[in-house]
């Protein structure tokens, strides 16, 4: 028997960056709050040992514990579904901060372009450009977001600069950029020969000592190269449990419990009343009720739960009706690889978002009329820091394994440098998220079930942006540039990025979208999704600076719907 | 005894065995047979001695070059004869057995990765596309077990003699055949096998020497990669190429 507790104002389900940050904005305005994470409490004092890229970098100590939880995966709706039984293609969070506290700390803000996509690519180019791709606009524009962007921007301490076509600004970063190195300014220098604009990335690595609204106070960054999935020992990279955990503790309303796995929403079909969960350590079972449901668990959890819980209209694959689990979208990679012979460069020092960008191929920036494909993607040059058992760039012609191998990973470790792109990712009716008829998760729920593969869109775009990448690297001056991969098939194999998004979008319109612009369920008046499952569709950024800016504009709605009730848009 | 062991038995002397691991016998005074065989280290001349099989070179004994997971010092033998041919000895510097890799090996497969804990292993189990990844039943230590084994019988198949005891060029023949997914594996497929064994080869040279491996730091010392640093702050901005004594996680302890 499940033991009832006492009703709390509001229950949040994932306690990472979004879930902080409603966190610290509901107990800021005296709302009780209970947060519930299923993975193990942590911060700063837990990374005393950090730099072993065995253990985190290659073994994700800090990832998903799959054993427990995971997806399953095919590329086509015809074939059965497989567990995703090794974490690769994407790392999966878990645990207090979520993969906030593993990620690199690239934070851009969506385009405005994004959030008006399908009427502004529709009026420029016509119907027929956006023929078999199921994107809609967001039902919310940048201008509306502008605010919440820049309070998010504070909170994680973001330093940069303002790109000349990236969105417009009504205030600077709140930090300056992080330092320029031989290889950043490399990096502009070639783009700048080819015309482009290259800006300093925007960085959630302090680039000075900072201190936040909720008087967090962050330390500058060591450049010290052990960044993406790793936590940081100096507190100098944005993490939920640095800058927005330990405020919302200190309200006194916010109660966060680890080791909480929450398994159900439980509703009447309109509302939620509280949710059901398990101590993953005891198996003990607990119903916490609460006024307001909060599912802050990213994309895949936030879809999960609303399909294991019957809470909205599942998506159909075949009609295109339905809204949870529409949209699923990834990002397309194109980048390129150079390899200097006669240079030197100091490849294992870095900052998770040390880098260079240029927006000049980026959603509309460029004309698509004779392009099959829209939207485009940020193109980098990030100097991470290479680490030795994740860093084997070798030209394309090198066996895999012997002598040779072992010479030109060992050359290259310090002589090859590599420009990506975050390539935008266009929804089409086939790819989805629905629930697996077949495996289960470790309290016997049904697994998430992806049905994912790249489309001729997908491809273009990788195939155009990619002589782009081709060109800036060539103006680099290498001695020669690797010959890039056909984009084919999906593989759920080799780690490509964590920027999963969709699954439960947001929109103008509930047909068509399971959210509205405060992240408020049509179907649930007092439930509130948050995460990149919102996006309708991916851009050409990394996520998490949107998702910021959403989890305010969601906090604020929170607030509003706790004195007002209702629908807000 | 199994149709295995007796295929061993026929092709293989005991003195050719401990030729084989790169030992003279007179090596052996003093340790058991895994003792000596498993687990020690050579002169230059390639023999070794009583002092120096239980050294690690700083008068301290190595006491992490002890095997957790093998038993079998035949098996270990064609472990250590297949990371060598991926990661060999040359002019670029010290090969995976001077590095220790099959040290490391042996430790990962005893521990959580070998078994593959943190990962999912309920059934049921079928092949799965090129795209699907992982769906053996087996984990990990299962599949070097059955991989081990494999290699040496495709080895006394095709060339009459066990693996450790070919040429080079005949063990990339055959390691190649296992890559190009040619052999008939039970449980997992050939390549699978040899991806896992290529990959644990390479983390085995580059890990920190805290897993047994990357042996006082020389594979990091081949790529110019300093290790565990504290700090880049005040050379994060070099135009020149800085060269630095790395540092291991030792370091936070000592």
């Amino acid at each position: 028997m499940a033991k009832t507790l006492p009703k709390t104002d509001a229950v949040i389900v994932g306690v990472g960056w979004a879930g902080g940050i409603i966190a610290a904005e509901l107990g800021k305005q005296g709302l009780k709050v209970v947060g519930l994470e299923r993975g193990k409490e942590r911060g700063v004092k837990d990374y005393y040992v950090v730099h072993d890229e065995l253990r985190y970098g290659i073994r994700y100590e800090l990832m998903q514990d799959l054993s427990k939880e995971t997806i399953t995966f095919r590329n086509q709706g015809k074939e059965r579904a497989l567990p995703m039984r090794q974490l690769g293609s994407f790392l999966l969070g878990e645990g207090l901060g979520g993969s906030g506290v593993h990620w690199n700390g690239h934070t851009f803000r969506f385009l405005p372009y994004d959030f008006e996509i399908k009427s502004q690519t529709v009026k420029k180019y016509g119907e027929a450009k956006i023929k078999g791709l199921q994107v809609q606009d967001w039902g919310i524009t940048y201008d509306e977001l502008e605010p919440y962007f820049y309070e998010f921007e504070k909170a994680a301490g973001i330093g940069g600069e303002e790109g000349e076509l990236g969105p417009k600004r009504a205030n600077p970063f709140p930090n300056p950029p992080m330092k320029e190195t031989p290889i950043t300014a490399r990096f502009k220098e070639a783009a700048k020969s080819l015309g482009m604009k290259p800006y300093h990335m925007p960085s959630g690595n302090m680039s000075q000592a900072y201190e936040n609204q909720y008087g967090a106070k962050l330390a500058p960054c060591q450049y010290c190269a052990f960044c993406e999935r790793f936590g940081c020992e100096y507190g100098a990279k944005a993490d939920p449990t640095v800058a927005v955990i330990p405020f919302a503790k200190e309200t006194g309303n916010v109660d966060i419990r680890n080791f909480a796995n929450v398994t159900e929403i439980i509703h009447d079909g309109k509302k939620a009343t509280g949710v059901r969960y398990v101590d993953v350590q005891t198996k003990e079972e607990f119903i916490q009720p609460a006024e307001m449901v909060i599912l802050t668990s990213y994309v895949m959890n936030n879809t999960r739960l609303l399909l294991t819980s019957k809470l909205g209209r599942p998506y159909n694959p075949d009609t295109g009706s339905g809204v949870i689990g529409k949209n699923y979208c990834y990002q397309i990679l194109p980048g390129s690889a150079g390899f200097f012979d006669e240079e030197q460069f100091n490849t294992f020092m870095g900052a998770g978002a040390l880098g260079a960008t240029v927006d000049d191929y980026n959603g509309d920036n460029f004309d698509h009329s004779d392009l099959g494909f829209i939207h485009g993607g940020s193109i980098s040059l990030n100097q991470s820091g290479y680490r030795p058992i994740q860093y084997n760039m070798v030209p394309t012609d090198t066996p895999k394994w012997g002598s040779k191998f072992k010479e030109n990973s060992i050359k290259y470790f310090t002589r090859a440098l590599s420009i990506g792109t975050q390539g935008a990712s266009m929804p089409v009716q086939h790819n989805y998220m629905d629930l697996d008829p077949s495996y289960k998760d470790a309290y016997g729920l049904p697994l998430l079930r992806l049905t994912y593969d790249f489309t001729e869109q997908d491809k273009n775009l990788y195939n155009y942006v990619g002589k782009i990448t081709d060109k800036i690297m060539q103006e680099m001056g290498p001695a020669k540039i690797n010959d890039r991969q056909q984009l084919e098939h999906y593989d759920i194999v080799p780690y490509q990025t964590t920027h999963n998004t969709g699954g439960v979008i947001m929109g103008a319109e509930p047909e068509t979208s399971a959210v509205n612009n405060y992240l408020q369920m049509w179907d649930a008046e007092n439930v509130f999704v948050i995460g990149a499952s919102a996006f309708p569709h991916n851009g050409g950024y990394n996520p998490t600076g949107t998702v910021g800016a959403l989890a305010y504009r969601a906090a604020e709605g929170i607030i509003k719907y706790s004195k007002e009730g209702g629908l807000l848009a | 005894m199994s149709e295995h062991e007796q295929k061993q038995e026929s092709t293989m002397s005991r003195r050719r065995f401990i030729r084989n691991s790169g030992l003279v016998a007179g090596g052996l005074v003093g340790g058991g047979i895994l003792g000596g065989l498993i687990g020690a280290n050579m002169n230059k001349d390639g023999t070794a001695t009583e002092e120096n099989a239980h050294t690690n070179g700083h008068n301290q004994v190595a006491y992490q070059q002890s095997p957790l997971y093998f038993t079998n010092p035949e098996i270990f033998g064609i472990l250590q004869a297949a990371v060598e041919r991926i990661y060999p000895k040359d002019e670029n510097g010290p090969g995976a057995n001077d590095l220790d890799v099959p040290f490391f090996i042996d430790h990962q497969l005893a521990g959580s990765w070998g078994n593959n804990t943190r990962e999912y292993m309920q059934g049921p189990f079928f092949p799965g596309s090129n795209f699907q990844g992982y769906q053996s039943p087996l984990k990990r230590h299962e599949v070097f077990d059955v991989g081990l084994v494999a290699l040496q019988t495709y080895s006394n198949d095709k060339f009459n003699k066990p693996f450790a005891e070919l040429e080079g060029e005949q063990q990339d023949e055959i390691l190649t055949a296992f890559e190009e997914d040619k052999v008939e594996l039970r449980g997992v497929t050939s390549r699978t096998f040899f991806n896992i064994l290529r990959a644990a080869t390479i983390e085995g040279v580059y890990a920190d020497p805290a897993y047994a491996g990357n042996k006082n730091m020389e594979g990091w010392k081949m790529k110019d990669f300093p290790g565990h640093q504290m700090s880049y702050i005040n050379q994060i901005e070099s135009e020149k190429f800085v060269k630095i004594e790395p540092n291991s996680l030792h370091s936070y302890t000592k």
